[in-house]
């Protein structure tokens, strides 16, 4: 008993520290991928040592400097806020994102010493809905966030962002459903197991093969759920100031910052599971590479592992950068547009994919 | 062990619905109302029922509550407000007591008397994705779909409600 509860807290432990690193990580891929693709140097000032170092720091100032600047700052409290709310708006944007981790595979089993080891922190047999029942609850973060400040900016910002949230939820949901039939469970490391299959013995699997279509539909609604630009009319910095979190500073502020970042990392675990085979790698089985042609390659136990753990890091990570690219290519919807992409693009779309994926799977038996 | 973490629960439980019922704040009596769906959810993740309860967090606390919060911060109510209509139903508030603990004791002589015999274990598959499945799709197909149709007339008519205002 004792060793199943020490090896479910270190299971906890990896995937919470993973979640959080990828977080701060992008942080950095922000600020450095933005002064890329703009064309300047950007984020490489840290004056550590005087500036005596002859390299610059730039990841540094980012990762250690910028936080300690953050969570060091005064924390204002506006005048006839409700303090209760304020106090809890960030905890409850940031906690259901990162708990949605729990349910997501980072590899296949681990076996020590004859005891095999899931490598998941909770093994649900309905995956899927407990990560959207999750990040359905983070939009109570932004209303309260918005409404606790008694701001006219915080406030427009909240309705514009529940009434967002809730609209991409629904596409981003039937995106899924097209990939939940075509797998034909709700569990997501069966999804994943089921991605190391091959078609013809050459193509691997992966569900982006077979939903394309879902594949597309969830991303877009995914980057809206993480309410960045081109979505970005909640936070709304040319009109609303900053939205529905206006009116927080310091670690506050910082921790709304990082619920955003880390719904990136979440919609990309996600999207890698359920499209890009989850930590599967081609043709690599428990015992080694089983090539198509017949060659094969046998590999100890944990050389797998830690493959697999690694191609899932890297898909993510992947996905992430694809979605700061977007952020930072695309103009701002107007929110007409936002509502007319989200109902009347969208939402039939993901209908038509559940319909013809379904219609699909019974005459293919 | 498991009693413990009932009872914990239900304590939680019965707090959260009650905050909904008396707090004067209709933000917070609202947040207090999503706090007891989520804790009911919990209570179906101990029976073993995930997707029950993981429908009960989609759907009441992630979508309903959520369009409930729009409304109130859209109307904006303020406590002082909500005092101000309280105010001058005296006789009401009594009569509210009065019914309210009769029931009470009414309850507290039912848990006196009446044995509670130790809960049966819930049948296999209880409230997963199968068995809510089959029941929604095969048992009650017709009644599911009638009521599907039901939702959809709702919808219809508030559309054409919101349109007749708006010329």
């Amino acid at each position: 008993m004792w060793a199943d509860a020490a090896i479910a807290a270190v299971k906890s432990l990896v995937m919470l520290l993973l979640a959080l690193n990828l977080t701060v990580l992008l942080l950095w891929v922000e600020r450095k991928g933005s002064a890329l693709i703009q064309d300047r140097i950007g984020a490489n000032r840290a004056n550590i040592f005087g500036g005596i170092l002859p390299f610059n720091l730039g990841i540094v100032n980012t990762l250690i400097a910028d936080p300690i600047k953050m969570f060091t700052k005064e924390d204002v409290i506006p005048a006839g806020a409700d303090k209760l709310l304020h106090f809890f708006g960030p905890f409850l944007a940031v906690f259901p994102v990162l708990v949605t981790f729990a349910a997501v595979p980072f590899g296949d089993v681990l076996v020590i010493g004859g005891r095999e080891i899931n490598l998941q922190v909770a093994e649900l047999n309905v995956g899927i809905l407990y990560v959207l029942a999750m990040s359905g609850l983070s939009v109570y973060g932004v209303v309260l966030g918005g409404w606790a400040t008694n701001s006219r900016w915080s406030l427009l910002g909240a309705i514009r962002g529940s009434a967002q949230m809730i609209s991409y939820e629904i596409a981003m949901g039937l995106g899924l459903i097209g990939a939940i039939l075509v797998f034909g469970t709700l569990d997501l490391q069966a999804i994943a197991r089921a991605q190391g299959a091959t078609i013809w013995g050459v193509i691997p699997a992966w569900g982006i093969i077979y939903q394309p279509l879902g594949f597309l539909i969830f991303l877009v609604a995914g980057i809206a759920e993480t309410k960045r630009v081109p979505f970005d009319l909640p936070e709304g910095e040319s009109e609303l100031t900053s939205g529905y979190f206006t009116e927080y500073s310091g670690s506050k502020q910082a921790t709304y910052m990082m619920s955003d970042f880390a719904e990136i990392v979440v919609v990309s675990a996600l999207a890698t599971t359920l499209f890009f085979g989850a930590w599967q790698v081609p043709y690599l089985a428990r015992d080694g590479f089983h090539f198509p042609g017949g060659f094969a390659l046998a590999l100890p136990q944990v050389v797998v592992v830690v493959m697999q753990v690694a191609s899932f890091v890297l898909k993510v990570l992947i996905l992430c950068c694809f979605q700061i690219l977007v952020r930072w290519s695309l103009p701002r919807y107007r929110y007409d547009q936002l509502m007319d992409l989200g109902w009347k693009t969208l939402l039939p779309l993901a209908l038509a994919n559940v319909l013809i994926t379904a219609i699909v799977i019974v005459l293919a038996g | 062990m498991g009693s413990v973490t009932f009872f914990l629960l239900a304590t939680a439980l019965v707090v959260s619905a009650l905050t909904v019922v008396v707090h004067p704040n209709p933000v917070k009596s609202a947040m207090a109302l999503v706090a007891t769906l989520f804790l009911l959810a919990v209570e179906f993740v101990f029976l073993g029922a995930h997707m029950i309860a993981a429908l009960q967090v989609i759907v009441y606390a992630g979508a309903i509550m959520v369009l409930f919060l729009f409304v109130i911060m859209l109307l904006n109510l303020s406590d002082e407000e909500a005092e101000a209509r309280r105010r001058g139903r005296a006789l009401f508030r009594i009569g509210a007591w009065i019914g309210g603990g009769v029931l009470a004791a009414e309850l507290a002589a039912l848990f006196l008397r009446v044995p509670f015999p130790a809960p049966a274990a819930p049948p296999a598959g209880y409230g997963g994705a199968e068995s809510v499945a089959t029941a929604l799709f095969v048992d009650y197909a017709l009644p599911f779909e009638l009521t599907s149709i039901l939702l959809l007339i709702a919808v219809i008519g508030t559309v054409v409600l919101a349109q007749r205002r708006a010329s």
